[in-house]
């Protein structure tokens, strides 16, 4: 079981100010607003009673937390006091009642009204709104750009377009039941975000996975980054780099998400996850087929690196591009590429009690913090990934692959690292073993005000570069 | 000394490869709807109306997977007035209805409407949620419907092709 701490408001004001304790997510239940902070290597999880729904802000001390408490407030009706923000994130004014997650849901009676963003001051400037409709094939978000000629002075995101309510599904249903929910909080982190919602339920009821199911689930993992970098990858080369290369990350790409078909019954290898172990067991056939993939990819992949890596004119456009100083990777709990490209070292899966630890993970760092150092990380990781992948499959303990959990109350949290970062999840469960609450915490939350932090300086020609490089996501974020 | 696996161990079977066979079958249909067609092909906006994203995924890995998608007549395009089909992925999220229509109203007639995985037909897991539509169908007809949580790029170009073919 995962202990929360329970503050009084000067406790809770005081870690504001903390710098050391990087904030991974800030929600709520009704009447109570809940923290994770990253602590060195543990996490430490933190609640607040909101007497009259209020709290004391922790933004103004730490900008990190405002789009957090944005969304708590939309949600839970949590009202952060002295807040220098108090704009609404996920809610537009569409859905059919007000605080949906409140408890005492009003309706909704007031018209939707145009989002407001902050102003940019300077000469001749324009605005470009861009979106909800993105050019290209993905999710939904609006830029609210503020340029001067070519040259963008400010960017501001709003999200929410793809918020789904999918905390306010997954309450009364057994972890069981509701893993689907976090198997579809976002497609590039479907094995993280199972995975962390599984080991929280797991930890809240005293559930001992059997070795077998771990080690599969960290095949999973090292399967799902290597195929999301190798999108990402795919995705700088196309708008930046000579277009066969492209091709063929995306070919390494559908390599994988073959073999995973066969090996896991799932490209995407959603819904394998499951809190008590793993869905279904991996064959002798299916082992042999990613066995095959690997030796593709061991051949393919040092070659594409280098070609890419040796492409003048897409490092020339890489280099300098968005550059992300160590602090700001820090403060906003960033984790993943990005945050280890401005050498900030941190991944869940150094974390104690990981299948890691026996594996000599080698953690690449870059010092850039730019687009180019951003590239090279994911290179890296992939490298490394498909190391690593190749150790487990060699030795892939025997046994069952999955227990039943106790059906009790309890608490639980986990961390785990997702190609983009690192997913949060916490669940609250009921005597009756079904759910009370959850949150989950995306990647995303860390990377989008860092691109608002990069962006400006860049021109609007460069832009999709710089987000392409980033792994930002939406639908993980907006719920 | 440990020896590299690729000396250790001979290849056992075929990597797993996009199936060769069905590229073909799929551009061979392409090309002779296209041809019927006289070459005006049939130009694609996805739309991301909040799902998790794999939909588009799977579409981006179909796109890569038939690289002669362009010349068979199957392109994408940024704006719904240059589309001839807009294909729709997601559960349509209250706060993407109004983008969705928006884009419908943008599309030159006639234009067709997919609704592209299992979240587009009818909400898929997100049914009942106060903050979505619950599928496409909720705000306007789709002329195609493609299962599946994602549908695969074989579904997705089978659906694609069919479509294609209607229209000839």
């Amino acid at each position: 079981m995962t202990a929360t701490e329970w503050l009084t408001a000067p406790q809770w004001e005081a870690l504001a100010a903390d710098a050391e304790l990087p904030l991974l997510a800030l929600w709520g239940e009704p009447g109570i607003v809940r923290a994770a902070f990253q602590d060195g290597d543990a996490l430490r999880l933190v609640a607040l009673l909101a007497e009259d729904g209020q709290y004391p802000s922790l933004s103004r001390a730490r900008p990190s937390a405002a789009l957090f408490e944005r969304a708590a407030h939309d949600l839970w009706a949590l009202e952060p006091v002295g807040t220098p923000d108090g704009r609404p994130w996920l809610d537009h004014g569409n859905w059919p009642v007000l605080n949906p997650l409140s408890g005492r849901p009003v309706r909704h009676a007031t018209p939707p009204s145009l989002p407001e963003f902050l102003p940019a001051e300077g000469e001749a400037l324009h605005r470009l709104p861009m979106g909800p409709i993105l050019p290209g094939i993905g999710e939904p978000g609006y830029l609210h750009l503020s340029v001067a000629g070519e040259t963008i002075v400010r960017l501001e995101a709003r999200l929410g377009y793809a918020h789904k309510g999918t905390l306010g599904l997954m309450p009364g249903k057994s972890p069981r039941a509701a893993a689907r929910f976090p198997a579809r909080m976002q497609a590039e982190a479907t094995v993280a975000h199972s995975l962390a919602f599984a080991l929280a339920a797991e930890r809240a009821t005293g559930a001992e996975v059997p070795p077998r199911a771990i080690a599969l689930r960290a095949v999973m993992a090292e399967i799902e980054r290597i195929a999301v970098h190798l999108r990402v990858w795919q995705q700088v080369l196309e708008l930046a780099g000579p277009s066969p290369l492209a091709d063929q990350a995306g070919l390494a790409r559908e390599t994988l998400l073959a073999a995973s078909q066969i090996a896991f019954g799932h490209r995407l290898l959603m819904d394998r996850v499951m809190p008590g172990g793993v869905a279904l067991d991996l064959e002798e056939r299916g082992l042999s087929i990613l066995r095959d993939a690997l030796l593709l990819l061991a051949q393919d992949l040092p070659r594409l690196g280098r070609a890419t890596l040796r492409h003048g004119p897409l490092m020339e456009a890489l280099a300098g591009l968005g550059t992300i100083r160590h602090d700001q990777a820090r403060a906003y709990a960033t984790g993943g590429p990005t945050a280890r490209a401005s050498a900030v070292m941190t991944d869940a899966r150094m974390l104690g009690d990981t299948p890691y630890v026996e594996l000599d993970l080698e953690i690449p760092l870059q010092a850039d913090g730019d687009a180019a150092a951003r590239l090279e990380q994911r290179i890296a990781e992939t490298v490394e990934s498909r190391r690593l992948l190749a150790t487990m499959l060699d030795a892939l303990p025997d046994g069952p692959v999955s227990v039943s959990l106790p059906q009790r109350a309890g608490e639980g949290a986990a961390l785990v690292e997702a190609a983009h970062g690192p997913c949060l999840a916490w669940l609250a469960l009921d005597d009756g073993g079904l759910i009370r609450a959850a949150m989950a915490r995306d990647p995303g939350w860390g990377l989008w005000p860092l691109l608002e932090a990069a962006a400006p300086g860049t021109t609007t020609e460069r832009l999709p570069l710089l987000m392409a490089g980033l792994g930002l996501t939406m639908s993980g974020m907006d719920l | 000394m440990k020896l590299p696996r690729i000396l250790a161990r001979p290849i056992a079977a075929a990597p797993p490869h996009p199936s060769v066979q069905l590229v073909s079958d799929l551009a061979a249909r392409l090309e002779a709807s296209a041809r019927r067609r006289l070459g005006r092909g049939l130009a694609l906006r996805h739309i991301g109306t909040g799902g998790c994203d794999g939909c588009a995924l799977e579409l981006i890995a179909a796109r890569s997977l038939v690289h002669e998608l362009d010349s068979l007549g199957l392109r994408f395009v940024d704006s719904p007035r240059h589309a001839d089909a807009l294909l729709v992925s997601g559960p349509v999220t209250r706060n993407m209805r109004e983008a969705l229509e928006q884009a419908r109203a943008a599309m030159p007639e006639p234009g067709f409407v997919v609704a592209l995985g299992d979240c587009a037909m009818d909400g898929g897991v997100f049914k009942g949620s106060y903050a979505v539509e619950g599928g496409v169908e909720a705000v306007m007809p789709p002329d195609l419907r493609i299962p599946g949580c994602p549908p695969n790029p074989r579904q997705v170009l089978e659906g694609l092709l069919a479509l294609m073919e209607a229209q000839a």
